[in-house]
């Protein structure tokens, strides 16, 4: 790691001295079960899509504790605008797994209601704002979000995530720029994993970091240690606190690595070496954490089953609710355009009802994703 | 000679023109090492250096706009936009730059690029990954566009659309890149030109206007019909700018009754250009109202996308509608 890079936790799962974040002993094991829940989320996910149940999924396997950490820095009233590498974010928002799994499934129960390709998730109860595939387009959208929080004089703050390739794009600069103009209660959250699909971190800036972007902008820049739950739990504090307190945004670098594929369609092998890999394998943040957690006395075998099995028997039943579930009806597809149906497209519904009715549709469900 | 699939005749006629022509170079998220999240451009950078064939960083007004500038010095770039629906970031450097410059400069400056897209749905990628936005480009002049939808002609188009001195929107219909396909696929360098259409199946009763991987569709609803002694003419456009309009209404005039098929929704699609074309110039010829089956006015969904997506029952419905009118 680079000398710059905030942590709490070394790599043998020790605290540097009087860094510890002010966290009782629940939260803590709260902490490592979510992360070991985001895993089992992710392995899960992997699985349902080898095993044909599913058309695609995104892991975020070593990326668990920047995910948990900045989720329980922030209050309930937070908004976050999510990218979609984010699984474990939205279980420690509190989502339902199960509501999850509706959602990779496409299902009639899916809060998008199966309009939406696995992972792009949408969860008002939680504040999570439904997730869009083009990148950064987000990012100013939770400027704006920020500023009607400081228009209305509350204290909440808005998150949100793009990860270094997501640096490069439009939203990202426009975002920063109108977020510091505002000084709007924004935290810009920078999952750095290293890679965008296959295109390594150095090809995507020549700056040393992104963190230090924000010095332009007008705005603190810091970098953290991605793989450790600690540390990112604490800048995300700072950053929501100088928010809260009138202060304006704040850029945080999470600097972490992308385990697995991009996504379920990708290959790594063909663009990087196993060597990098294995380097970071090392540095995995749920071991590491498991090792801070049996040095406070926090740890057993026991609470390690409970977690692991317990997320592992959690997930089978949940995703095999959600493929009981089905497909949204028709209809479902015509609605939510406009609250109201413009009359043409409440034509275009009944011909197509009709249509399925009478057995003339031949369209067949055999798509695959590839990337 | 050997067959190929449209994406393999893709892959072929990059690495012909990079081996033909050094002001060639092809740039886009992903293109190089990895060789395209398709696969388009695989094995091109190993070959040809990381000169001619690069990795951009994430922005596609980026990708496009230097393209722009390295077209005016005289390269001739082949941007990749990943998927057509990451374009928008780039419209404006498409729409009113690069399709602008040879007009307001009056001819003193011009952008002979590619900008290549796949395109379409089929796939199960939701709608930021299935869009068929050609109308929104169809809207621009200065802009050429070329839909093929067989290997030999994915070849021929690409490389005609190379040595075009204007800018061209290449749209690869994603969902039939692997198709298989007995036709054979020339080596080295041909072209096929731009702006000609080509009549996929001949037929006397209706003809079917399509373009992309519809007019498989289209050739799969024509196949139906004549178990119904319904002979269809299907049309494929293969190019949207300049359109072949001689083709369209030499079709409509051969059988007097027209189907227009395409993936985008039905509003202001380009089927809506095609009719009003009919209309205006053929209308005297038609003996029945004209037909569109296009995507419904909704975004594209996902888990109902085999639904919304035209399939052949619903061009077989309305050949029979115009049929029986
Ligand atoms: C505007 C836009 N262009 C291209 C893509 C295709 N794409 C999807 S993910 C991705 C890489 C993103 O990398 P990064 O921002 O580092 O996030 P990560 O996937 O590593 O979490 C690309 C190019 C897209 N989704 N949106
Ligand atoms: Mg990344």
């Amino acid at each position: 790691m680079p000398t710059d890079v905030q942590s709490v936790l070394q790599p043998d799962g020790k605290v540097k001295n009087g860094m510890l974040p002010d966290l009782t002993d629940d939260r803590l094991r709260e902490m490592y079960r979510l992360m070991v829940l985001t895993r089992a989320f992710d392995d899960r996910g992997m699985n349902l899509q080898r095993q044909g149940r599913i058309g695609f999924y995104l892991p975020s396997r070593g990326e668990e504790a920047l995910q948990v950490g900045c989720a329980l820095a922030l209050e309930p009233d937070d908004w976050s605008f999510p990218s979609y590498r984010m699984p474990g974010f939205a279980l420690a928002r509190g989502v339902d797994p199960a509501m999850m799994l509706n959602q990779i499934f496409g299902n009639a129960a899916d809060t998008c209601r199966g309009r939406q390709m696995p992972v792009h998730y949408s969860f008002r109860e939680q504040n999570f704002v439904s997730i869009s595939s083009p990148i950064g387009t987000h990012i100013p959208q939770a400027v704006g979000a920020a500023m009607a929080m400081k228009y209305r004089g509350e204290k909440s703050v808005a998150i949100t995530f793009m990860g270094d390739g997501g640096t490069s794009s439009d939203g990202f600069h426009v975002g920063l720029n109108f977020g510091a103009v505002y000084e709007a209660p924004v935290i810009f959250f920078c999952n750095n994993n290293q890679w965008a699909i296959s295109v390594p971190f150095e090809k995507q800036t020549r700056a040393e970091s992104v963190a230090i972007k924000a010095k332009a902008y007008g705005m603190p820049g810091v970098r953290v240690d991605g793989n450790d739950a600690l540390a990112v739990y604490a800048a995300v504090k700072d950053a929501g606190s100088r928010a809260r307190n009138g202060k304006g945004p704040t850029l945080i670098e999470a600097l972490t690595f992308r385990m697995g594929p991009h996504s379920s369609s990708d290959d790594p092998s063909r663009y990087r070496p196993d060597e990098v890999v294995e380097q970071w394998q090392k540095k995995d943040p749920i071991l590491r954490f498991r090792e801070f957690l049996t040095g406070k006395n926090l740890w057993d075998e026991e609470f390690e089953t409970e977690c692991q099995e317990g997320s592992k028997a959690l997930l089978y039943a949940a995703a095999k609710e959600a493929e009981k579930a089905g497909p949204p009806a028709v209809e479902t597809m015509f609605e939510g355009v406009y609250r109201e149906i413009p009359p043409e497209l409440a034509l275009q519904r009944d011909g197509l009802v009709g249509l399925a009715k009478s057995g003339q549709l031949t369209g067949k469900d055999e798509g695959y994703f590839p990337l | 000679m050997a067959t190929s699939t449209i994406l393999g005749a893709v892959n072929d006629a990059l690495k012909t023109a990079l081996a033909k022509d050094d002001r060639v170079v092809i740039l886009g998220e992903d293109v190089g090492k990895t060789g395209g999240v398709f696969r388009a451009t695989d094995g091109l950078q190993a070959e040809f250096s990381e000169r001619r064939v690069f990795d951009t960083p994430l922005a596609e007004g980026g990708i496009i706009g230097t393209a722009i500038g390295m077209a005016l010095y005289g390269l001739r770039p082949i941007p990749e936009i990943q998927f057509l629906d990451f374009i928008y970031p780039a419209f404006d450097q498409v729409v009113s730059e690069a399709a602008k410059f040879r007009y307001r400069s009056g001819g003193e400056y011009t952008c002979p690029m590619v900008i290549r897209a796949p395109c379409g749905g089929g796939i199960k990628g939701g709608h930021y990954h299935s869009q068929s936005s050609e109308a929104y480009f169809a809207h621009t002049p200065g802009l050429k566009i070329v839909m093929p939808t067989t290997p030999a002609d994915t070849k021929g188009l690409l490389l005609s659309a190379i040595e075009d001195e204007d800018p061209v929107l290449f749209l690869e219909p994603k969902r039939i890149y692997h198709k298989k396909f007995k036709e054979e696929v020339p080596d080295g360098w041909y072209t096929v030109p731009l702006g000609k259409a080509a009549v996929r199946n001949e037929g006397t009763d209706v003809s079917v206007i399509s373009w992309g991987a519809m007019v498989h569709v289209a050739l799969e609803a024509a196949k139906k019909a004549r178990e119904k002694d319904i002979s269809v003419e299907v049309l494929d456009l293969r190019s949207i700018s300049p359109l072949d309009v001689a083709a369209v209404l030499e079709t409509v005039r051969n059988t007097g009754r027209v189907v227009i098929a395409y993936e985008a929704p039905r509003t202001g699609g380009f089927g809506a250009e095609i009719a009003a074309i009919i209309a205006e110039r053929a209308i005297e010829v038609l003996e029945a109202p004209i037909a569109r089956v296009a995507g419904f006015d909704t975004p594209f969904p996902y888990t109902l996308e085999h639904v919304y997506l035209p399939d052949a029952g619903r061009i077989l419905n309305a050949i029979d509608h115009v049929v029986n009118f």
